[in-house]
């Protein structure tokens, strides 16, 4: 069975469920609104921030905190391309006119990842050209140094969360019990171990925390992150990784 | 063609199916039967690879399922009409089905009018019913035109014309030289439809024949012999007779005999040496239904219990009639006996077979009302004659009332002791 096949059969499911526009407008329109929103406070707050405060201002980073809310939609549309195969019984239909199992779980997470990466880089570069608008002076330009790979980075980071939660979601196939556990993981406890200083060194390496690495364009000053932005989104790809292929080895093996 | 050779399924210590093997020859309907939870639907799922054995194999065409190459133009399946994305059309769901073994889009509009769905085409799934959720599973089954299908439970909630239609799409499909496999709970419905029947029960093979050897097989030829009820004693006469001359006879409900293993004309003249007159003389064939009912009645998982009420039901008025229980409710199911000499069940017990004179007054003695109201409870057709009153013969109608008159049928029922259950509980301990 040819790989394009079950891509094309993958991308007329995909297409035909509303789950999907839901999700993805979800995504894109709270990401677009929260980063021009934060954006906004932050030139009327400038004047009154500390001087360190001032020095390590990231514009580009603010116009994408939009990203904290957004990427929960991101996380629901990942997991029920999933999940819904699971939750409806689709899954025996689609597993017995697709029984080699790695070509049908890779072409799905495929179109889903392709479709993600359109989105999220479609929204990463509206985000992050309205965010300049409302910072006014303050704004960064998108030919500064790193600002471009912040800006292609955002729509990475949006996508890989999305792949995270496919690989979640393919290993626990429900829908609730997958959202029961990435949405809190990344709403709370991943801000909640990343601020607190007794966790913050392992918190760092949380995907979402190394990945979020890559948006920023000016470093904190007393930042000792050990990895670069590149290197941060590695460690979030890796994660990304382990969770597709922990998803494929449980597919491959269990029972349908 | 599908070819199961040893199959055994296990979920922790629950053994789903045990050491199954079998063929499905192409060209025919084989049916697969077996009662709720027996393994049907787990085989049906390891067939197309999405269970796997916990040992043996099953194949199509020489490969194992998650081996074959484009499986999806090989092979169709109709496992769960239920299991489709409800937000999805009708003909997307197909077309990304077709669009698997790259099926042209024309395909789906072709299979969603044979299946009688093109005006819901465009509708989502979610709103279908059962029958329609079934149409469209069995639309998605024949996409690709294959050589092999696979039918769970494909009438399920069809309408009587749909039943039809299933039943009549089946037929043809085995005629074109296909490989049929449906599965059914329903005996009645595979004996119209299926060629070649294979039970289960409990996760475990009972029969592997054709249709026409498993009726030989397990439908007793048998003769009904009705004396005149005015004269009891007759039909105790012509029980023995018959029982001499090497006949089985067994007693039905409404006091008619049940007589097999001799002919027609042969009851007729040990009627007429013994001097008895008959008021009927019919020839008769256990139904199929009756037949898988009984080969399968040992291995039933799930089976209704009286529903006692206790604390629901309103105080009787003093005097009133309780409602008539439905017979057959709650009771070890009577069926029909099983053919003599075959090899699978053991000789039912009955005490007709013991010597005539000895035990034959347990079903009434000469004089005696109708429902012989012994105090041995012997009568296993009487739901409680010990408290029938003792109705008279000729007023007793010959329909089951006085077996359903009596109060309190339930807690009567297991304590008198039926001797009929005797081939069942053989069967229980094979």
């Amino acid at each position: 069975m040819a790989a394009t096949q079950v891509i094309r059969s993958e991308w007329t499911k995909i297409r035909s469920v509303a789950s999907t526009v839901w999700t993805l407008s979800l995504a894109v329109m709270v990401t677009i609104a929260l980063g021009m929103l934060i954006s906004a406070l932050s030139r009327n707050e400038f004047d009154n921030m500390s001087r360190d405060d001032r020095l390590s201002f990231d514009p580009t980073f603010i116009s994408f905190a939009g990203m904290s809310l957004g990427q929960l939609a991101m996380i629901v549309f990942g997991v029920l391309v999933v999940s819904n195969e699971y939750s409806t019984g689709m899954i025996r239909t689609s597993l017995a006119a697709v029984p080699q199992r790695g070509t049908f779980l890779f072409s799905k997470i495929a179109v889903a990842t392709g479709l993600a990466l359109a989105v999220g880089l479609a929204t990463s570069f509206v985000t992050f050209f309205l965010g300049q608008a409302m910072l006014g002076s303050h704004r960064a330009s998108i030919g500064d140094t790193g600002v471009l790979r912040a800006v292609i980075g955002g729509g990475l980071y949006m996508t890989l969360i999305a792949v995270f939660s496919m690989g979640v979601a393919t290993m626990l196939r429900s829908p609730m019990l997958s959202l029961g556990i990435l949405m809190p993981f990344f709403f709370l406890i991943s801000n909640i171990l990343g601020n607190v200083s007794a966790t913050k060194k392992i918190g760092r390496y949380l995907p979402d925390q190394a990945g979020s690495k890559i948006m920023q364009v000016v470093t904190p000053i007393d930042d000792d992150t050990p990895y670069g932005p590149w290197g941060g989104f590695a460690i979030m790809a890796l994660w990304a990784l382990a969770a597709l292929a922990g998803g494929y080895l449980l597919l491959k093996k269990r029972d349908a | 063609m599908i070819e199961a050779v040893g199959l055994t399924k296990r979920y922790g210590d629950k053994t789903a199916v045990y050491n199954l093997s079998f063929q499905v020859r192409p060209g025919a309907v084989t049916g697969f039967l077996g009662p709720n939870g027996s393994g049907k639907s787990t085989t049906m799922r390891m067939i197309l690879g999405l269970d796997n054995p916990t040992s043996g194999t099953v194949t199509i065409g020489g490969y194992p399922y998650r081996k074959l190459p484009n499986a999806a133009r090989q092979v169709g399946a109709l496992l769960d009409a239920k299991a489709v994305h409800g937000g999805r059309h009708a003909r997307n769901h197909l077309l990304s089905l077709a669009q698997l073994s790259g099926i042209p889009a024309r395909r789906v509009d072709e299979v969603l009018g044979v299946v009688g769905l093109q005006d819901v085409a465009r509708k989502r799934s979610k709103g279908f019913s059962l029958g329609m959720g079934q149409r469209l599973g069995i639309a998605a089954a024949l996409l690709g035109d294959p050589q092999v299908l696979l039918f769970d439970e494909p009438v399920n909630g069809l309408d009587p014309e749909g039943i039809l239609w299933v039943r009549n799409l089946m037929k043809s499909l085995a005629a074109e030289g296909r490989t049929v496999f449906v599965s059914s709970h329903l005996m009645s419905e595979m004996a119209v439809t299926a060629d070649h029947l294979i039970v289960i029960g409990r996760g475990q093979l009972l029969s592997d024949m054709s249709v026409t050897d498993f009726i030989s097989a397990n439908s007793a030829d048998f003769a009904r012999v009705r004396t005149p009820h005015t004269e009891p004693q007759l039909r105790e006469k012509l029980a023995s007779a018959l029982t001499e001359a090497g006949g089985h006879v067994l007693p039905e409900q409404d006091g008619a005999l049940r007589v097999t293993g001799l002919a027609l004309p042969r009851i007729s003249d040990i009627a007429h040496e013994s001097d008895v007159r008959l008021w009927e003389l019919s020839p008769h064939q256990a139904s199929l239904e009756e037949a898988y009912m009984r080969m399968t009645q040992g291995a039933v998982d799930y089976r209704s219990t009286i529903d006692q009420k206790a604390g629901l039901q309103q105080q009787l008025a003093p005097g009133a009639q309780p409602p008539m229980p439905v017979p057959g409710q709650g009771q070890p199911g009577w069926y029909a006996p099983p053919p003599p000499q075959h090899p699978g069940y053991a000789p039912p017990q009955q005490p007709v077979q013991a010597p005539p004179g000895a035990s034959y007054g347990a079903y009434g003695a000469p004089g005696a009302p109708a429902p012989a109201p012994g105090p041995n409870g012997a009568n296993p057709y009487a739901q409680a004659p010990a408290q029938a009153p003792a109705q008279p013969a000729p007023a007793s109608p010959p329909a089951p009332a006085p077996v359903a008159a009596p109060a309190e049928p339930a807690p009567a029922a297991p304590a008198a002791p039926a001797p009929d259950a005797a081939p069942t509980k053989s069967e229980d301990a094979r």
